[in-house]
């Protein structure tokens, strides 16, 4: 008796284990794509799909707004997207491999995948590739990269603009130095309009862990910030359930994220246009002209820049914010992307 | 006697998988005797109350209480119908007082909390009525296993029980306390209750018994007046064929000492001292028994000669070389066989085959080993001719241990520990839980043991396996040997008074 | 001469039994999985097709398959054999990622030696440092008494902080979140370099490696003064002490043993498959799912070898599935649904009991007729 149920505790136990281990994206928050695609019974349509990272669908950032630009291109040209999403890190080679043999192009959504594209885009030739936020320089896959540091800027003008305690924090992912450009970036834009604010920089270590996002952001709330910039994937949902719960304000990335907020929290989101990257894409395979090549998206190809989706960015403020684009647009303010380029950045007032 | 039958049992047949436990069962118990149910371990004796108590549904058969045919879906219906039980373990609660264990579940009330008052002085008049002595307000944890078992019996008799069904009650007693038992017995018969006693034990039907019903592989074998019979007879009737219940044992001049224990001291699992300064010696070609109610400190001495936990003091000279605190490796390559008391924590691994257990303690044996690994054929082999030589009653050696009957599985182990021929056997409760069968066959080969000139040490609850068998009996008392008596000079009544701590001089 | 016959034959039937009744039960379990396929609104027809198709279709299919095959097999034996000494080595997930930090270490750090000796070196201190971390939850279960569940999930942990560290500062290459890559001297040898039809996939000798560590798994229990030892502790302590076995001396041994298991199989995904260590974001799953395919496996060395290719498939078939449009979370809970099945037994249980039933019926008729 004591032995069935200890072998029952044990059971339960290495279930919830593998199940737990197996699906480490929280759900999803849209219903799960449509069941399979109806064969496109004229012509044999240039088709495309993605693989998604350990995040998966359902992060409300990265893989999220990736699918959504294939989708775009998908009912455009009337190709059903196909998406698979990885548990493992060691998945990533051969689910690029395995979606290569289905479609035409095989988007690969995260700098993680480096390796792994590498390895299968020299595998498969005569296939074509795409990916995102990383440079791969080989002859059959297209490159798509943001200047994160452009947007993180404007964010930054709008968290200067707004804080009233003069701390405005930044809750990083991994400490990369693709993360540092999001930091930088966003610091010079606080100091461009509030040169005494203090600044709270810390790293979670992890992107997909959102328990650690609220704990950071937890932590700064205590040292007295009023406005969170995050750049930490899955983990800036806890940053925005912090802000929920403490009453300060948020700032999403990759994506409009003030529909993560319950209390619209969300002050405004430095949004990388990842849909725009899918969807330029998706167009070059479907229209033909697919090359090899790297596209670094920045504000004025409107690869990156800010939303408000929940209408908290006054219009004094959004005044001063566009004032700050066009600089950068007009290449009058050069955006550091470097602890070292920061320093020897000089504050720009733009009135 | 008056003749009115309170509980009838009519063809009552139960099965189990695998076995009938009864079958086409008869029998009928009159009001105010002390009824015996006698049968082996597995005779189906229990299976028959536990039918009566409403534990189990019979597949056939009816039951008439007081002449009213009934169904006794559950205790509580027998409850109702005034039939107690008390089981061979006690299902008393240890951290509340006897008064509070004797009203749960059916406490008095004063208002919704209970009255403990009134629990006491019901408890209380209740002891004074069946002359059973117990203090209401002493807590289970503090009071003896006999006052444990008057415990139970008042809790039966409060909740208006006046049939009592007792389900080997003697397993745990002291001799004077299975007397006490006995008169216990004869006074409640005396204010007209009735009683039905499960046991397997001989003497007990004989001393305490109106009738005896004996039973055998789930059928009753006979219902007979116990003055009208004798153990001999029984013992036939209940085993199936003749028993010799005499230990044929010639008288043998022993020789030097095997094993000497000088000043041993060891603890218990809680720290305390549990074995306080023990001496004593076991010469070749000797049985020497140890006698004691369990927990004098008897499990304590034999892991520390045996290894199994560390002395405090003290030494072990085995054949005049020092084996103290050796461990239970070195003790079992210097000549030690041990038949362990719970032969399922110690004795087996009950899920190995036979054979693998048949090399256990000897398994790193020359004869056991392959070129490569361990050569199973000769293990198999090996264990083939215990099983052959001990009788052990197997399909074949490569089942495993558990599926063996208790009498089997402890006849593997005297078979290993015995073949290993040790220079000293260190034989702990060989018997228990065997029925006579098993039991006349393992105290064989304890004799034989000692007629080949080797050591015995016997440790037994069971005084009359003690005093059966030994040469020499050394009486065992709260951790010390209190008394080491000639086997010839020894009497139930003397060695009683030992083991419940008091002296002989006391006596005369 | 009839004796040996009739024992062949009862073992021949507890066998057939021994395998029937988990195939019944991965049978049974396709069932009830294709019915959830079809609530989710899609042919559970189509993605099993796919699921056999992406795992077994193809010899490079079938190659990737064994590619997730082979660190199962170790990870499950690691927990298998722990429990045959009646340990629950969690910890094979921390074995796990030590050895593998351990092989990148060896395999970037030692250069200039022939590619046979580098490959064995690596894979060698990756399970003996798998090992010492196994070790060290025997050791402090055999000296402290503490529980070793407990312990291998705190190692877990460390584990994985401390390969972390490592990655990023030790053996980092530079602004990535990876080591740097072993030698090409410790790579194991990929089938598809000699072997056509395994073009396109990444299998290599791991898979034999991991074979052979099972047969040897399989012989060191069941065979051996070693084995039975470790057998008889798991089985019951006391009667092992009695029987003059040193319980904690074998309880660490079977820790180190275990973990020896996970160490090499981490050691293998390196020099196999990743050449390198991630930063980790979380556990790698392997560890834990040595969990389930131990259970699944029965603790029985060659079990797991079945076992472990069960899951392989149930892993490589996944993604496949989700290609057809399942999603991803009911792939899961396929997976979820064929473990439990085989796991809890429940098969055997109901046959059993009915047959018991049977018995019991036929019996009581035979009473009734005498």
């Amino acid at each position: 008796m004591k032995k069935s149920l200890a072998l029952l505790l044990v059971l339960v136990m290495a279930m919830s284990l593998f199940v737990g281990c197996a699906q480490p994206a929280p759900a999803p928050a849209e219903p799960t794509p449509a069941p399979a695609p109806a064969e496109p019974a004229k012509e044999p349509a240039k088709t495309f799909g993605m693989v998604t990272d350990t995040g998966g669908l359902g992060d409300k950032s990265f893989n999220d707004s990736a699918w959504e630009g294939l989708q775009k291109a998908g009912t455009e040209f009337g190709v059903e997207p196909v998406v698979l999403q990885s548990t493992k890190q060691e998945d990533y080679e051969p689910n690029l491999g395995n979606m290569s043999q289905q479609v035409d192009l095989t988007v690969g959504v995260g700098f993680l995948f480096e390796n792994a594209m590498k390895a299968v885009a020299e595998q498969y030739p005569d296939k074509k590739f795409g990916i995102v936020d990383m440079v791969v320089e080989m002859p059959n896959v297209m490159s798509v990269v943001f200047k994160e540091h452009e947007g993180s800027f404007l964010v930054g003008v709008i968290a200067g603009l707004t804080t009233k305690s003069n701390v405005i924090g930044f809750v990083g992912g991994m400490e990369l130095p693709l993360i540092k450009k999001f930091e930088a970036g966003f610091r010079a834009g606080v100091l461009s309009v509030k040169p005494d604010a203090k600044i709270l920089v810390n790293y979670t270590g992890v992107f997909d862990n959102p328990d650690k996002g609220k704990e950071v952001a937890l932590a700064q709330f205590a040292n007295k910030a009023d406005v969170i910039y995050h750049a930490s994937g899955a983990c800036g949902i806890g940053v925005i359930q912090a802000a929920d719960e403490k009453n300060f304000w948020a700032i999403g990335v990759d994506q409009d994220q003030s529909a993560v907020s319950t209390k619209n929290k969300v002050l405004a989101s430095m949004i990388k246009r990842v849909d725009t990257a899918t969807y330029t894409m998706a167009k070059a395979i479907v229209d033909g002209n697919f090359e090899s090549k790297i596209l670094d998206l920045g504000v004025k190809e409107e690869g990156v820049g800010y939303s408000d989706g929940g209408n908290n960015v006054s219009a004094e403020v959004k005044a001063v914010v566009e004032k700050y684009k066009q600089a950068i647009i007009d290449g009058t303010i050069v955006v550091p992307t470097t602890e070292e380029e920061l320093k020897a950045f000089k504050p720009v007032t733009l009135q | 006697m008056k003749l009115s039958t309170v509980i009838e049992m009519k063809g009552i047949s139960k099965s189990f998988p695998g076995i009938k436990a009864n079958d086409n069962i008869n029998l009928s118990v009159e009001k105010g005797e002390i009824h015996v149910l006698l049968g082996e371990n597995g005779a189906g004796k229990s299976t028959l109350m536990n039918i009566l108590y409403g534990l189990y549904q019979p597949d056939e058969g009816q039951i008439y209480v007081k002449e009213k045919a009934i169904r006794i879906s559950n205790p509580n219906i027998a409850i109702t119908l005034g039939i107690g039980m008390v089981h061979q373990h006690f299902m008393l609660v240890q951290p509340f007082t006897v008064a509070e264990n004797i009203v749960l579940g059916s406490e008095p009330k004063k208002g919704t909390s209970l009255d403990l008052d009134k629990a006491v002085k019901d408890v209380e008049e209740l002891s004074k009525k069946y002359e059973l002595k117990v203090d209401p307000n002493s807590l289970i944890s503090d009071i003896s296993v006999g006052m444990q078992q008057r415990v139970e019996i008042l809790k039966t008799l409060y909740r208006g029980a006046d049939i009592l069904i007792l389900d080997e009650p003697t397993a745990v007693l002291t001799p004077q306390e299975i007397e006490e038992l006995g008169i216990i017995l004869k006074s409640l018969v005396n204010q007209g209750k009735t009683i039905i006693l499960i046991t397997h034990k001989l003497k007990e039907v004989m001393a305490m018994s109106d009738r005896v019903t004996i039973i055998r592989r789930g059928k009753v074998i006979d219902t007979l007046h116990t003055k009208d019979t004798n153990i001999d007879e029984l013992a036939e009737k209940m085993v199936g064929r003749k028993v010799n219940l005499q230990v044929e044992k010639s008288d043998k001049q022993a020789a030097s000492p095997v094993l000497e224990v000088k000043g041993l001291k060891a603890l218990d699992t809680r720290g305390l001292e549990a074995v306080k300064g023990v001496d004593f010696e076991v010469r070749g070609g000797e049985i020497l028994g140890i006698a004691g109610v369990d927990g004098n400190g008897q499990t304590q001495l034999l892991q520390a000669l045996t290894g199994l936990q560390k002395p405090t003091a003290g030494e072990v000279l085995l054949n005049g070389k020092e084996i103290t605190a050796l461990p239970p490796r070195d003790v079992i390559e210097s000549g030690v066989g041990h038949i362990p008391e719970d032969r399922h924590k110690r004795g087996l691994v009950l899920n190995f085959s036979l054979a693998e257990n048949a090399i256990l303690g000897s398994h790193r044996n020359k004869n056991f080993r392959g070129r490569f690994g361990m050569n199973y054929p000769k293990i198999r082999e090996h264990a083939r001719r215990l099983i052959h030589d001990f009788d052990v009653r197997t399909p074949n050696e490569n089942v495993e241990a558990r599926s063996l009957s208790g009498g089997n599985q402890q006849k593997m182990i005297i078979a290993r520990e015995v073949d290993r021929d040790p220079g000293l056997c260190i034989a702990a409760q060989p018997t228990r839980g065997l029925d006579v069968g098993a039991i006349e066959f393992v105290h064989k080969r304890l004799v034989e043991l000692r007629d080949s000139g080797k050591a015995v040490l016997l440790v037994s609850l069971e005084l009359d396996e003690i005093m059966s068998l030994s040469d020499r009996i050394a009486v065992m008392y709260d951790g010390k040997i209190v008394a080491i008596v000639d086997a010839k000079d020894a009497t139930e009544k003397k060695l009683g008074i030992l083991m419940a701590g008091g002296s002989l001089q006391d006596e005369k | 001469m009839e004796n040996k016959v009739s024992e062949f034959k009862a073992r021949l039937q507890q066998n057939t039994k021994a395998i029937a009744y988990p195939l019944i039960a991965i049978l049974l379990s396709f069932i009830v999985g294709g019915i959830i396929v079809a609530a989710f609104g899609n042919d559970p027809i189509v993605a099993y097709t796919a699921m056999f198709k992406g795992s077994l279709g193809s010899w490079s299919n079938f190659g990737e398959t064994l590619v997730s095959v082979t660190p199962l097999i170790l990870t499950g034996l690691s927990v298998a054999f722990a429990f045959r000494c009646g340990l629950f080595n969690i910890g094979a997930e921390g074995q796990f990622i030590i050895g593998s930090v351990a092989a990148v270490w060896a395999g970037w750090a030692i250069k200039g030696i022939p590619a046979l000796l580098h490959v064995l070196l690596v894979l060698l201190i990756g399970a003996a440092v798998g090992g010492i971390w196994g070790g060290v939850v025997g050791w402090l279960k055999a000296k402290v008494g503490s529980h070793e569940v407990i312990n291998s999930i705190m190692m877990n942990y460390i584990a994985m902080y401390f390969s972390n560290y490592i990655v990023m500062n030790l053996l980092n290459e530079p602004d990535k979140a990876f080591s740097h890559a072993i030698a090409d001297t410790a790579k194991l040898w990929r089938f598809a370099e000699t072997i056509t039809v395994f073009k396109g996939s990444r299998v290599h000798m791991g898979i034999v490696v991991a074979l052979i560590v099972a047969v040897f798994a399989y012989y060191l229990l069941n065979k051996t003064v070693r084995g039975y030892e470790i057998r008889a502790v798991g089985f019951n302590p006391y009667a092992a002490e009695y029987g003059g076995i040193n319980v904690p001396r074998n309880v660490v041994l079977a820790m180190f043993i275990s973990g020896v298991f996970a160490g090499l199989a981490g050691a293998i995904m390196v020099t196999g498959i990743q050449f390198r260590v991630n930063n980790l974001f979380g556990f790698t799953g392997y560890g834990l799912d040595g969990i389930a395919v131990a259970l699944v496996g029965n603790n029985h060395p060659i079990g797991v070898i079945l076992s472990a290719f069960l899951f392989g498939v149930l892993q490589k078939g996944g993604p496949m599935m989700q290609l057809k449009g399942v999603p991803k979370e009911v792939v899961g809970i396929i997976q979820g649904i064929i473990i439990l099945f085989v796991a809890v037994n429940f098969i055997k249980v109901m046959i059993e009991r009915y047959s018991e039933k049977q018995k019991i019926k036929k019996g009581s008729v035979e009473g009734e007729g005498k």
